[in-house]
């Protein structure tokens, strides 16, 4: 019995310091990848979804809030800033290739943002959903933390946005593939180009991540496309439903 | 190994530091609505054309990106937590997402799998 007491006392101790955020984060991250890779990188074995549902359940079951979880979680957090800044790294290689056809990629940008946006505000108005979520759906293919800025902009409410851009990318990481091969776009560079322009658009940063680990191409291509895609959607979507209204 | 190559991965992430805390001011200071690291990707951009910075920063970015998928994982946990906000909605919720995420995927694809150089 006093075992049992001293091993509560040990876990709510432990449970409270930002240590136990931080090495839950890693060390399932880190067994999720090694299952991925076992999985021979099989879409449904995404490192991020496993990660993310087992940390949840396990959230769920040691009645840890989400703020104690997060103040150790912030130190991994906080490198997506700088992630998003080295973005410029894998570009400044292509620049000749992306100086060819830059045409092209913005056409790609703009046309696939506003086919992902206007078809989940047109969806979610046609099924009936309340307005706050169907303005909140316009900024979800953009990463998390800018689609909560523009939702705010237009109205939405923010962590319902960052809720649905989380899910956007799952998806687009996990269903790619299959879309792409349906699609017959094949395997060459040009191939990798567009699947990985195409990831960064609609599926922005956890899209783009799954694009990294497949094909260098594509995972730089991706990188672009999320970054255009946050210019684009930050300037746009606060435009077009200012004109709606 | 010499000291110059022990420093290198620490002086990238210096430098990409610098740039997004710039991004971050400029953002600020001027009247855009774009996100601080976002400046900061451009601003990189234009300073790697030198070898003082593009050195570092390329062992630090290849590092930084190769784990991109783990920076997403505390969001993701959140918005775990924050799964009731959508009520009774869930299902219709979850069906306009994957349509829609299909349909912007779809676009951008073939917008760029039709391009001329292919033929």
């Amino acid at each position: 019995m006093t075992d049992m007491t001293g091993f509560v006392e040990l876990w709510v101790y432990l449970s409270a310091t930002p240590l136990f955020g931080l090495t839950a984060t890693l060390v399932t991250y880190v067994l999720a990848h090694a299952f991925y890779m076992r999985m021979h990188q099989a879409a449904w074995a995404n490192p991020v979804l496993w990660s993310v549902v087992l940390i949840a359940v396990a959230r769920l079951i040691t009645h840890v809030p989400y703020p104690r979880y997060f103040s150790g979680a912030q130190f991994i957090h906080f490198l997506l800033g700088p992630a998003v800044v080295a973005l410029a790294w894998p570009l400044w290689q292509r620049r000749a290739d992306l100086r060819a056809r830059w045409g092209r990629l913005l056409l790609a940008a703009v046309l696939g943002g506003a086919a992902a946006s206007g078809s989940a505000v047109a969806l979610a108005w046609a099924m009936g959903l309340p307005q706050e979520i169907v303005l909140s759906m316009a900024p979800k293919s953009v990463t998390a933390p800018v689609a909560m800025g523009i939702a705010e902009k237009i109205g939405g409410i923010p962590a319902l946005s960052a809720v649905f851009a989380v899910l956007t990318g799952l998806v687009g990481a996990v269903s790619g593939r299959f879309l792409f091969r349906l699609l017959n776009i094949p395997t060459t560079t040009n191939g990798w180009v567009a699947r990985g322009f195409s990831l960064g658009t609609a599926a922005h940063g956890i899209g783009a991540a799954r694009a990294m680990q497949v094909n260098v191409d594509a995972g730089a291509y991706a990188g672009l496309a999320l970054g255009l895609q946050v210019v684009l959607a930050s300037i746009l979507v606060p435009l077009v439903f200012h004109f709606l209204r | 190994m010499n000291n110059k190559a022990d420093m290198e991965g620490l002086r990238g992430l210096a430098w990409l530091l610098v740039m997004q805390t710039a991004g971050e001011l400029l953002a600020r200071l001027l009247p855009l609505s774009l996100p601080g690291p976002v400046i900061g990707m451009m601003l990189l951009l234009v300073a790697l054309r030198w070898s003082a910075v593009r050195l570092p920063v390329s062992s630090c970015a290849d590092f930084l990106l190769k784990h991109l998928s783990l920076l997403f994982v505390p969001v993701g946990v959140g918005v775990m937590a924050h799964l009731n906000l959508l009520g009774d909605y869930g299902l219709r919720i979850l069906v306009v997402v994957v349509l829609s995420t299909w349909c912007g995927l779809i676009v951008t694809v073939l917008v760029l799998s039709r391009s001329p150089r292919d033929d």
